[in-house]
């Protein structure tokens, strides 16, 4: 009985351990036993949570760990594992007391296939935009040729930015450049970034818009595969040209923009056009625009002197012919004059009134008349007839 | 409504309305009155271009937000 007696004590309120008491020894054991590791193995059944925190297990072909990865620590990732992918995990060994579970805190997650999260994550959100449409090359607008008002969506410390000064300066110093500053890289980049597309967005008069920053890491060019932020830049009003990076570097936010440059320089000699060739394009239109008024005014010469030769020549003609019928007139109505009639020896009677006789009955006998003869008048008197 | 300086006239339909002025003009078929009248335009239109590409300095502004959302526009001085 007195076994028995020891192993009754054994369960005795006071001998016992508590549920918190065992948990909380046993993850004092675990902590202290097994220090944060590097784990390898496969996602499954992963899960993110409206808090943003991420669960899902890790397993081999024999034994699987339940897994936690916080949001302060997943947020720095650029988006979810998928289940079945192979995994390095950095992680803290624990027990979570709450469910007795032996689990793993992950502070980081590194996937060991091609391209990784990283590849996954732009995939992902480059299939949602091709979705939308947003990827179409038919969206592509043609850049203006003499941009006046060009944004730059950028850093305003970067290189990037001096550059797109400095090009616009030397070629097409006619623009105004409008600076939305914002950071590019790091914690709440990405909201900044679309809070200044925003801003862009309300700004008047822009012919064009150069969103970019220099050279980075993959991690530091991340914020230009945001999703959100390629939606943003596919909305703005204006023709965009994405220069993020270098030649080989591609985002989503140039997929989306209306054109691509390979850098931020060359962004701005997309943006411009060269004020030397503008200028010799005016001066060729200067030359054209006096060529063709020159060819014009010397028609129109050539067109009035052939107009006043016609002119003139029809007046001689017409003076001439006039000439020939005057003169031919005057020699009418001089053979008509009766003086000529006289002069040829014929004579005018007229009475003592001048009323003309041309009557035998207009000569009774003893009438007094006159004849008029070529050189005078005569006096006259009618005989017995 | 944004706030911002107005937008300078279009450079590009000021060039379009020259090209036009020149392709008619040599076109030839215009009575001379007109065509004078287009090449005094013409003229008029060169010597602002020509004003506009060489009196201008590249200009520098930053775009931000005021606490009450509205736009400012500033001397960007980086």
């Amino acid at each position: 009985m007195g076994h028995s007696l020891d192993l009754f004590a054994a369960v005795s309120p006071e001998g016992a351990w508590t549920v918190t008491q065992v948990t909380r020894r046993a993850r004092a054991v675990v902590e202290a036993g097994l220090l944060p590791l590097w784990v390898r193995g496969e996602i499954s059944g992963f899960k993110a949570w409206q808090s943003g925190h991420w669960y899902f297990a890790v397993r081999d072909r024999s034994a699987q760990i339940r897994c936690v990865m916080f949001q302060k620590d997943n947020r720095r990732l650029p988006g979810p594992p998928q289940d079945g992918m192979q995994v390095f995990l950095f992680a803290r060994p624990t027990v979570w007391e709450e469910k007795g579970e032996f689990r793993l805190t992950v502070v980081d997650l590194l996937s060991t296939e091609a391209g990784g999260l990283w590849q996954l994550a732009f995939e992902k959100a480059k299939a949602a935009l091709a979705k939308d449409g947003l990827l179409d090359p038919a969206r592509k607008r043609p850049l203006p040729p003499y941009p006046l008002r060009i944004a730059v969506v950028t850093s305003p410390d970067g290189a990037a930015l001096q550059d797109i000064i400095a090009v616009t300066a030397r070629r097409w110093p006619v623009a105004e450049l409008l600076v939305l500053p914002t950071r590019v890289q790091g914690e709440g980049a990405e909201q900044e970034i679309c809070a200044a597309l925003a801003l862009l967005c309300r700004v008047e008069g822009l012919d064009l818009a150069i969103i970019g920053r220099g050279g980075g890491s993959r991690e530091d060019l991340w914020t230009f595969n945001h999703e959100r932020v390629a939606r943003a830049v596919a909305a703005l009003p204006v023709p965009v040209i994405s220069a993020v990076g270098h030649e080989t570097d591609v985002t989503l936010c140039d997929l989306v923009a209306d054109v691509r440059a390979p850098t931020p320089s060359a962004a701005a000699e997309a943006a411009t056009p060269d004020r030397a060739d503008v200028l010799a394009e005016l001066a060729h239109l200067g030359a054209r625009l006096a060529r063709g008024l020159a060819g014009r005014s010397g028609r129109v010469a050539e067109r009035l002197d052939r107009t006043f030769d016609r002119l003139t020549g029809t007046l001689e003609r017409r003076l001439e012919r006039h000439h020939h019928q005057l003169s031919g007139l005057a020699g009418r109505l001089d053979a008509l004059s009766p003086l000529k009639i006289l002069e040829r020896g014929y004579a005018l009677a007229r009475d003592e009134q001048g009323r003309v006789l041309k009557r035998v009955g207009q000569f009774p006998s003893g009438l007094r008349f006159r004849l008029r003869v070529t050189d005078g008048d005569v006096a006259a008197r009618a005989g017995e007839s | 409504m944004a706030r911002t300086p107005p937008a300078p006239l279009n450079f590009a339909q000021q060039l379009d309305r020259l090209e036009e002025i020149v392709r008619r003009l040599e076109a030839q078929d215009l009575d001379l009155d007109e065509a004078l009248k287009l090449f005094e335009e013409g003229i008029e239109r060169l010597r602002e271009a020509r004003e506009r590409l060489t009196a201008a300095e590249a200009q520098v502004k930053q775009v931000l937000s005021d606490k009450a959302g509205n736009l400012k526009v500033e001397d960007f001085d980086g």
